[in-house]
């Protein structure tokens, strides 16, 4: 292919996306729509105590019911490797000799219908005895607390976290010599920190609260799994079934090739998908029964699977006169909950993610995640950033006001310029960031009211993004010309398969109805490492441009082999090749005259990891600049969103309004964590694990200016200058949103989300009591 | 202890065809249209009547499949997603639902479509504060929901010109 850039025909435009038709018809199948021959059904026995040793099982009564074929608990587990976790294998698949949370598996009902199973889950009689239990994670971290595990476990031989965790002098401090509750401590320090702020003009200390959240995708987790004759399958809500594959062949201790996992359409995932959920459980249903086993939780057994880590972080700044930062210093804990699953990454991510996309000469963060009594907490849209943004940006905000300089100007004397290093080791910054911000701003000033009770609020993120570069993609060129596209990346709402065939399309000059997308099933697809942290468009992308030029390739080298032309002598032309004599020939003829009997298939394979392009990590930094207007009834301490502002700095969009939908809809979730969604504990379980006390956005609270911008500069790494989206503009809305309300009230908020309440205390002065 | 259960005849009309069956009393309309009939285009999530994924007609009017005894359908007129397309063109509702990506994901679509269907039938000259008060019991975890708004909008705009629909 030529070096000068062709223009782009079908790449960046707002094509119909090709799953939408199936799912306004019904016709789309999700995993819950999945069933199999002769297939059982099976229910959860939970833990009704949040830490409590397990004296006896008594499964008797519910053998005995109507229906049930199998009553499964820890002592099944003996042959197999009974723990999984892709980082470290802690979490038990049913629980083992005590339970550390409220509603961990403790059995598995296995039944001819679910309402046999539901009904036989009631007669299991477990008998415990307490133990005492740590419920936050500054209890878990006192001295003598009660130990929520008193084993450490070896990490797996994952070495990619290590290189997604690590700044170049970041150390990870972890686990070794436990007993304590700490899960997982990072820290990452340069410079000379205590130097910094003794020459200081100003220091600024603050602290954010950021909530207990649920993800909520709206379709639950759940799984059909068959085991027979030495192999699984499994069908599963997995965003990452590649990643359950390799906690499924190690349970078993079968060979990845025999382990089969495939996720249909996820009914959303926003990262909640990640990595191993009930798919141990479903195949061990039919592990023990030799049938197909299909286990579909409810939403609040869902929450109580995963959950997202809830942070609280102490920030201090050193700023010189002018507002240049001179150091920064952050502690962040988070409570985790009973197993590591993620946190341990999520905790890294945020501890790279804190302070921002600004210059710190010197910096000093650590970061702790603790085990507590509590649900299981692991990745969610955003991985880490939000937490530790939400705390960087009120102290900048608030630094801001202490120095009379403007909230804007504050940012643009300290954000990196394009290409400057942001974090040592790592790509320099691929984006414009004072461009994306002066159109945030413009847009919120314009429509900017000038009275009581209104505020305006913004905030600038960057994420070390893309996760770690390994993909691979295939094209099959069929005898008609038209292309199958194979990819284990999952569709779970993001538009993946829609975009998968836009960039087919544009590399073989074929008409988009011309190709077809497969996905996400590890008996059939190639190797994809996960969907997550915003890569497909990028890494997918490349991947697939690369199979796309392989079977361009073969196909031109077939061709010069029928007209008995040289190869090099053959050209690529669009839907085929271009042969010396000026003549054409579509794919598909090259296909069957290279085969003869009208038969024949060519495979383009595409394979990307860690070299030229994708060499230096991140592959991409994606970008998060977002602003809101409140109003704030001052009376009631009730927000409206007045304004939202977002700027997509995505490189160039190969589908421009899927990337507006991916930025509404990350800021809508961030705008649920800043005004309304909380888990709440009281005492051993949530008081709210249900979608009626878990408020979610509705469409009420619709602000009523969205602005949705896209910069397109063509400066990523990905096809045609892309770079990820999806995940920014959630990352810094709760600072933004906090720092609205602050100036509306003017009052700066320690902690979301600004419920009605706690915005009337801020607004009167008066602490929160809890 | 649990007594014998004892299973009750039904007869409805589902999306034009009249099925008998015979149920349990406990069934919900939602499991028994996807597991009894296979019409898994309902999907269920909160299972509170508070997310509207669920959400069918029962004689023309919305109700929560999830919190509704199918035994409670009998007699009636039940209409899913399955059966909102005449089976060659996509309803306009379906049509601006995918013009507008006002879906993502898709699981809480269903339930969209046949809540703003209902209000087609109730309402059709329903403004965008209108169609916003309307859909408040519908949750969607993807797109923000403007873009719903606005595929409501223009499908009302276009049933409006075509009334037949």
């Amino acid at each position: 292919m030529s070096d000068v850039p062709r223009p782009l025909k079908i790449a960046g435009q707002s094509v119909r996306r090709r799953d939408l038709v199936e799912k306004v018809t019904g016709a789309a199948e999700y995993c819950v729509d999945v069933t199999m021959p002769g297939m059982l059904h099976a229910k959860v026995v939970r833990s009704d105590r949040a830490h409590a040793r397990i004296l006896e099982i008594n499964t008797g009564e519910a053998l005995a019911h109507r229906g049930v074929v199998a009553v499964v608990t820890a002592a099944d587990l003996k042959p197999l490797f009974p723990r999984f976790g892709h980082i470290i294998a802690d979490h038990w698949i049913l629980a083992s000799g005590k339970v550390r949370y409220y509603g961990e598996p403790v059995a598995l009902v296995v039944a001819e219908s679910l309402a046999d199973a539901t009904d036989a889950a009631e007669l299991v009689r477990v008998d415990y005895d307490d133990l005492p239990a740590v419920l936050d994670a500054e209890e878990a971290l006192a001295a003598g607390a009660a130990l929520v595990h008193e084993e450490s476990y070896p990490a797996t031989a994952d070495d990619s976290f290590k290189i997604l965790a690590g700044g170049v002098h970041e150390t990870d401090a972890s686990v070794e010599d436990r007993p304590t509750n700490l899960a997982h401590e990072v820290t990452l320090e340069w410079g000379d920190v205590d130097q910094a702020f003794a020459d200081a003009a100003v220091v600024v200390e603050s602290q954010a609260g950021y909530p207990m959240l649920y993800a909520y995708a709206m379709e639950p987790y759940n799984a059909v799994a068959s085991y027979g004759d030495g192999e699984l399958r499994v069908v599963s809500t997995a965003q990452h079934p590649y990643m359950v594959r390799e906690d499924l062949a190690r349970v078993f201790g079968l060979p990845l090739a025999k382990v089969r996992v495939i996720a249909p359409y996820l009914g959303g995932g926003y990262g909640s998908k990640s990595y191993t959920k009930v798919e141990p459980l479903a195949a061990l249903g039919s592990w023990v029964t030799r049938r197909p086993v299909k286990l579909v939780l409810d939403i609040e057994e869902s929450i109580y699977t995963t959950r997202v880590d809830s942070a609280q972080v102490q920030v201090r700044s050193a700023f010189a006169a002018d507002g240049t930062i001179l150091a920064r210093a952050f502690d962040i804990v988070m409570d985790s909950g009973a197993y590591a699953d993620n946190s341990p990454l999520v905790l890294a991510k945020c501890v790279n993610r804190c302070f921002g996309p600004y210059r710190v000469p010197n910096l000093r963060v650590r970061g702790r995640s603790v085990y507590t009594n509590t649900a299981p907490a692991s990745s969610y849209r955003g991985f880490g950033a939000p937490q530790g943004n939400l705390a960087g940006e009120t102290n900048l905000d608030r630094a801001a006001e202490q120095l009379g300089i403007d909230p804007a100007d504050i940012r643009r004397r300290n954000l990196v310029a394009k290409g400057e290093s942001l974090l040592p080791g790592k790509r320099g910054m691929d984006a414009e960031l004072v461009a994306d911000l002066d159109m945030v701003v413009a847009s919120l000033e314009r429509d900017r009211r000038d009275e009581p009770g209104y505020g305006i609020g913004f905030g600038c993120a960057a994420s070390d993004a893309g996760a770690f570069p390994v993909s691979t993609a295939q094209v099959r060129i069929q005898t008609d010309g038209s292309v199958t596209v194979l990819s284990g990346s999952t569709e779970m709402g993001q538009g993946s398969r829609s975009l998968l065939a836009q960039v087919a399309a544009e590399e073989l000059g074929v008409d988009l109805d011309q190709v077809a997308v497969v996905q996400s099933d590890t008996a059939i697809t190639p190797y994809e490492r996960t969907t997550g942290a915003s890569r497909t468009t990028t890494l997918v992308g490349l991947a697939l441009q690369r199979a796309c030029a392989d079977a361009r390739a073969k196909i031109r080298q077939m061709a010069a082999e029928v007209a008995g032309v040289s190869p090099e002598s053959v050209a690529d032309a669009p839907g085929g090749v271009e042969l010396p004599d000026g003549s054409t020939a579509g794919f598909g003829d090259v296909v069957q005259r290279w085969f003869g009997g009208s038969a024949g298939e060519v495979t383009g394979i595409g394979l990307l990891r860690r070299e030229g392009p994708t060499q230096e990590m991140p592959p991409f930094w994606e970008i998060g600049m977002v602003g809101v207007g409140v109003d704030v009834d001052l009376e009631t301490g009730h927000v409206v969103v007045d304004q939202l502002v977002t700027v997509a700095d995505v490189g160039f969009a190969v589908n421009p309004k899927a990337v507006e939908g991916q930025d509404l809809g990350a800021a809508t979730q961030g705008l649920g964590a800043a005004l309304y969604e909380e888990l709440v504990y009281d005492g051993p379980q949530l008081v709210n694990a249900n979608v009626v006390d878990y408020r979610v956005p509705r469409m009420g609270d619709l602000p009523r200016k969205i602005d949705l911008m896209l910069a397109e500069r063509r400066d990523g790494v990905g096809p045609y200058g892309a770079k990820g989206a999806g995940e920014g503009t959630l990352n810094p809305i709760g600072g933004a949103v906090a720092a609205a309300v602050a100036r509306a009230v003017g009052r700066w908020p320690t902690r979301l989300p600004l419920t009605p309440e706690r915005v009337w205390r801020l607004a009167n002065g008066i602490e929160e009591d809890d | 202890m649990i007594e014998a259960v004892s299973f009750l005849p039904i007869t409805l009309t589902v999306n034009g065809v009249e099925v008998t069956r015979v149920v349990e009393p406990r069934t919900l309309l939602a499991d028994f249209v996807r597991d009894d009939l296979g019409l898994t285009g309902t999907k269920v999530s909160c299972r509170l009547q508070v997310c509207g994924a669920c959400t069918v007609l029962v004689d023309d009017l919305p109700v929560s499949a999830c919190t509704y005894l199918a035994v409670d359908a009998d007699g009636a007129d039940v209409r899913t997603v399955e059966g909102l397309s005449d089976g060659e063109n996509l309803h306009p509702l379906q049509e601006a639902f995918v013009e507008k990506f006002a879906l993502q994901c898709g699981f809480c679509t269903p339930g969209f479509l046949m809540m703003s269907k209902a209000l087609a039938t109730e309402n059709p000259t329903a403004d965008r504060a209108e169609i916003i008060e309307h859909l408040e019991g519908n949750i969607c975890r993807c797109t923000g929901y403007r873009p719903i708004v606005e595929a409501v909008e223009c499908a009302l705009a276009r049933m409006r010109k075509v009334p037949s629909e």
